[in-house]
């Protein structure tokens, strides 16, 4: 049984339809990665995927783990084991870094009936894996994402991803905003977590980032449909081409 | 972005789960309010003249002002007119105890308390707090005197003072809040019925937490209990205030008065968890809540802290107020103030700058949800003589849906030019990228909404004690329960 089956997936915002028959299929242990032009529906897919409310499917069917995805609400989803680390990570003032992980990780661990971490079993793992991210200890206590800056906003996503260790994690741009040591770090803690009960599905303008996480499939989104599917050696030829059409596609006689 | 509405809608069915009626006989006046009442009420006190005189004085007060002008209008409040003559103004547990041993509480009280999860068993409370439990009109208990008074510190119920202490009383009641101050204070000091008083001697840092627990039980009574706190020369004392009161469909009528005094380098700190009963949905029943706090700096380098934490009541009407008369004194408000379905509140504080290099800092936080309509009024006035004063004032409000409101009246009155006055203000809704975000940390949207609260009242909740704060959070996220669907 595939992790993830999306089949002909549509969906709206605000009575605009972003996703317009969307299909893909996702196994567990492996990596795939999604490009596209700007405003194809990269975060709208990733955004219907973590049932965010705003978004309307108005057709298809997402089964994750065998469960009926499109049923839950995104709390049950979390729960499952849907991570989203956002394009554009929320601030959240007065609540600290370390306590927001702690609740996060108590919700789900309550949902499948585990006892609770407290502050002691929680913080040597908290500050063991900011370790691998190469993280400052300062931000343990600050305000969720509050004054954090573009790149520790998005480290910060991956800590989250790593203390709570979906079974699905979605990467929306976590490459965009990071210097090139962060990228490298990142891309550390995100292949440290690769294995074979989990899947990524990272979306990204660059090929930057698989340089460092090789993907085993990469998809080409084009107007709320997957265009093209291929190897990681897709992303290099998009690298040299672009979105437009393939050559495949490219009419045979131009006028001159 | 409807969807969002709705999610935030839901939060609105609070379950108020300190609503029982506790079952005792009860000794009460009749309603009305009248010299006779009020020489009963002082008879059944065993009160001594001079006290009787000043009831009576405010009685007579309060009836000019009913007259000419009725009560104030000026909050921003839709209040239903209140018959002051059908209200009973006393009612005392029957088997009155004496106040000396807590073997003579009426068993069921002590249940009531514990149900309340306030044990007034000595052994069982947590050491560093002391208790002093009023039940509907009446003192009933107070824990750790013997201890406390080792020190000196004298903390018992306001009656016992007028007997034992009656000295103190006479300097201090009324010295902060007169009877004339207002209507509502004017009804107090003629029909109060017991309350909590301390004394904390000169250069005595109290070593526990004082507290005092009210809860109103009866049907058609009010509860009208008074607060004088002393805090001698170099004394710190904090002191701790909690209040629910049982699920009836009429509206019960709470009028208090705080008085706090401070003479020279002592501090007094009041923090106030109050969670009167607020009414249904739809407004029905919840208790009216019109409470007089002031506090007065008297001595150098005193200082005043109010820390309020406000979520019951249906109608919230409080000004907790620092009058700063010694040089260098220091007036503090710190409050959170959320108000669910009906709820009304018109809370803030007033900051009267008289000494030299006095400061003052006002912080605070409203929340909105269902039907619910915050106000924030505040008045900070600098005197001529206060040179060097300054101010800072922080005043947010939060709402969660679209159905309430928040309003914010700051009154600023500067009569010498070295002040100094910062003020910040702001309005923000909780967002739904803010509540998709912790929902998609597997956090529910009721949990989300309750974290977002908390986190916006994190500055107040700092000022508490480390076990008020924790109850204060958790009381929040109860009164918020059902605001999101
Ligand atoms: N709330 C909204 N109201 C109207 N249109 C929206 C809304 N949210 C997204 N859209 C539109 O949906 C389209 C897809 O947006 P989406 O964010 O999914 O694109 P994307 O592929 O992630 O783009 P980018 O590469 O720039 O991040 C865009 O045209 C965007 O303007
Ligand atoms: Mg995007």
């Amino acid at each position: 049984m595939a992790l993830l089956e999306i089949q002909d997936l549509h969906a709206s915002v605000e009575g605009h339809e972003i996703l317009k028959g969307l299909n893909l299929t996702l196994n567990a242990g492996e990596v795939h990665s999604i490009m596209g032009p700007n405003g194809s529906g990269k975060s709208t897919l990733a955004a219907v995927l973590a049932r965010r409310e705003t978004y309307e499917v108005t057709r298809g069917r997402v089964l994750f783990n065998g469960k009926d995805l499109l049923e839950m609400k995104p709390e049950d989803a979390a729960c499952e084991g849907v991570f989203l680390a956002f394009q554009y990570p929320v601030e959240i003032p007065g609540i600290g870094n370390a306590y927001f992980v702690r609740s996060a990780m108590n919700a789900i661990r309550k949902f499948h009936g585990q006892d609770e971490l407290d502050a002691m079993d929680f913080l040597p793992l908290y500050k063991e894996r900011m370790k691998i991210l190469e993280m400052d200890d300062k931000l343990v206590n600050r305000s969720v994402n509050e004054g954090f800056s573009g790149g520790e906003k998005k480290r910060n996503e991956i800590l989250q991803m790593a203390m709570l260790e979906p079974k699905l994690a979605i990467l929306d741009e976590t490459d965009s905003g990071l210097d090139i040591d962060a990228l490298r770090i990142v891309a550390k803690g995100v292949n440290a977590m690769r294995g074979p009960d989990r899947a990524f599905l990272v979306i990204t303008h660059y090929q930057r980032l698989l340089d460092y996480i090789t993907p085993d499939f990469v998809h080409v989104l084009v107007d709320g449909k997957i265009v093209r599917s291929g190897g990681p050696e897709l992303a290099l030829e998009l690298e040299d081409t672009g979105y437009g059409p393939s050559e495949a596609d490219v009419p045979q006689a131009l006028p001159a | 972005m409807s969807s969002t509405v709705d999610t935030i809608r839901g939060l609105a069915e609070q379950d108020y789960k300190w609503g029982f009626i506790t079952d005792i006989d009860e000794d009460r006046v009749p309603k009305g309010l009248n010299e006779d009442i009020v020489r009963l009420i002082s008879a059944r006190k065993g009160e001594p003249e001079f006290m009787l005189e000043w009831r009576l004085n405010a009685l007579r007060h309060w009836f000019r002002m009913a007259k000419e002008e009725g009560a104030p209008t000026w909050a921003n409040l839709t209040i239903a007119p209140i018959d002051y003559q059908n209200i009973s103004y006393y009612s005392a547990p029957k088997k009155k105890p004496q106040l000396d041993s807590l073997d003579q509480v009426d068993p069921e009280i002590l249940r009531t308390y514990e149900k309340l999860g306030i044990p007034l068993n000595e052994q069982k409370l947590f050491s560093g707090v002391a208790v002093d439990a009023v039940f509907d009109s009446v003192s009933v208990a107070t824990t750790f005197k013997g201890k406390l008074a080792e020190m000196g510190v004298i903390f018992c119920s306001f009656s016992e003072a007028v007997q034992k202490h009656p000295d103190l009383i006479k300097k201090y009641l009324g010295s902060v809040v007169p009877h004339t101050d207002n209507f509502y204070a004017a009804l107090n000091a003629a029909v109060f019925t017991d309350g909590s008083f301390v004394y904390v001697p000169k250069g005595v840092r109290c070593p526990m937490e004082l507290s005092t627990y009210f809860r109103i039980n009866a049907a058609e009574t009010g509860q009208f209990e008074r607060t004088l706190i002393v805090a001698d020369e170099g004394a710190y004392v904090s002191y701790l205030e909690g209040c629910t009161a049982p699920i009836r469909d009429e509206n019960q009528l709470h009028a208090a008065v705080v008085e706090l005094i401070a003479l020279d380098n002592a501090q007094i700190k009041y923090s106030t968890v109050q969670n009167w009963y607020p009414g249904d949905k739809e407004g029905r029943g919840g208790i009216y809540n019109f409470v007089t706090k002031r506090g007065k700096c008297l001595g150098v380098n005193s200082k005043i802290s109010w820390t309020q934490v406000e979520t019951g009541s249906a109608i919230t009407w409080k000004y907790p107020s620092c009058i700063l008369q010694g040089d260098n004194s220091v007036g503090e408000f710190y409050s959170v103030a959320l108000t669910n379905n009906r709820q009304q509140a018109d809370t803030g504080t007033k900051m009267i700058h008289i000494g030299k290099n006095t400061r003052s800092t006002i912080v605070s936080k409203g929340i909105s949800a269902g039907y619910g309509q915050n106000t924030y009024r505040g008045q900070v006035k600098i005197l001529k003589s206060a040179t060097g004063a300054r101010n800072y004032t922080q005043c947010d409000s939060l709402l969660i849906g679209d159905r309430c409101g928040a309003h914010t009246f700051p009154y600023i009155e500067v009569r010498n030019a070295t002040a100094r006055m910062e003020h910040e203000a702001s309005t923000s809704k909780i967002g739904e990228n803010q509540l998709f975000y912790l929902r998609q940390r597997g956090l529910t949207a009721e949990n989300a909404v309750s974290m977002i609260v908390n986190g916006f009242c994190k500055t107040v909740f700092k000022e508490l004690p480390m076990e008020f704060a924790v109850e204060a959070q958790k009381l929040l996220g109860v009164s918020l329960e059902g605001s999101v669907g």
